[in-house]
């Protein structure tokens, strides 16, 4: 049963073609770099790098096999890593929200 | 060969829940790695949100084309990895050495041309401490932005000098046959190493090369 320990192998032109998508988003996110899209810049810039991490993650992790548990262990990361730069971020903005006696 | 029993800890019931249970303890591994590398993540969003401006400037010191070069050759680290992946699934053993072996040559080549940078960034004054030289009224937010490009490429680069020793071990095992279609795990989890490490570079890239570019 050699299909046991690994149920699925991912097919070499798959492997290929995202190779290839890769390297087209990382050219296409130079190219979007020399407009100015003012407060759209960054949010592109993520979006792109967003789409390149889930081809990582999905095809060559090969997540697309993964266990349902093995998903919630990555999502977690995710989460834990929006809680610490969501609530560092929350205390910076709001610092001058409200007025402190003797400052 | 079926699944032979000396590959199966005596604590799985199987292959199958030995290399599910494998898989996913990487993954918490990598969540944890996520967390150290979140934590200079947050240090960047913040003092950007401050010094948008002169992390704007600083970030033109950088040459965004050696930058993207170096992408490419990492994007094709990954993929040489995930071939080695593949053939250590199908129990191709010279298709597996090939494969990490050419993973290993591109991961130095990376490191290599981040050596390079490192050198003209020292040339250029432009390494944080009493010789950090920076024309114009955004010196500070400058040397700042340096500092964390410093800290998490360097903290990038050493995961892939960790991962180049990996590899190193994965490809030596492979060529002493240590792996075939029924177990190849090892294999697969150095794979998961790597690929990660792309993915912090695939954030990194456009978040320090490309921030002042229009």
């Amino acid at each position: 049963m050699s299909h046991a320990t690994s149920p699925h192998s991912t097919a070499l032109a798959t492997l290929i073609l995202v190779f290839l998508a890769l390297v087209g988003l990382t050219g296409l996110t130079v190219w979007v770099a020399y407009f100015d899209l003012g407060a759209w810049s960054t949010p592109v810039a993520l979006f792109i790098a967003t789409s390149k991490a889930l081809l990582v993650v999905v095809i060559f992790m090969e997540m697309r096999f993964g266990q349902p548990i093995t998903w919630l262990a990555a999502v977690s990361g995710l989460l834990f890593v929006a809680l610490l730069i969501g609530l560092t971020m929350a205390d910076v903005v709001s610092r001058g929200w409200l007025g402190v006696p003797g400052r | 060969m079926s699944s032979s029993p000396t590959n199966v800890a005596h604590q799985f019931d199987d292959a199958v829940q030995q290399r599910a249970a494998s898989t996913l303890g990487m993954w918490v591994f990598l969540v944890t790695e996520m967390m150290m590398f979140g934590g200079l993540f947050a240090a960047y969003v913040l003092y950007r949100s401050m010094y948008a401006e002169g992390f704007a400037e600083a970030s033109n010191h950088l040459d965004a084309m050696v930058g993207a070069m170096n992408t490419l050759v990492l994007l094709g680290s990954s993929l040489t990895m995930a071939l080695a992946v593949r053939s250590a699934q199908l129990g191709a053993r010279a298709g597996t050495v090939a494969g990490l072996l050419a993973t290993i040559v591109l991961g130095c080549v990376f490191l290599g041309v981040k050596a390079y940078e490192y050198g003209h960034k020292f040339e250029e004054h432009l390494v944080p401490g009493p010789f950090f030289i920076f024309a114009g009224s955004q010196a500070k937010p400058a040397e700042l932005f340096f500092s964390l490009y410093f800290a998490m490429t360097g903290l990038h680069a050493l995961h892939m000098v960790i991962g180049v020793a990996v590899l190193g071990t994965l490809t030596w095992m492979a060529a002493r046959n240590r792996f075939s279609a029924d177990y190849h795990t090892p294999v697969e989890i150095g794979g998961l190493y790597w690929h990660f490490v792309d993915i912090v570079w695939i954030y990194l890239f456009p978040l320090l090369y490309l921030l002042g570019r229009h």
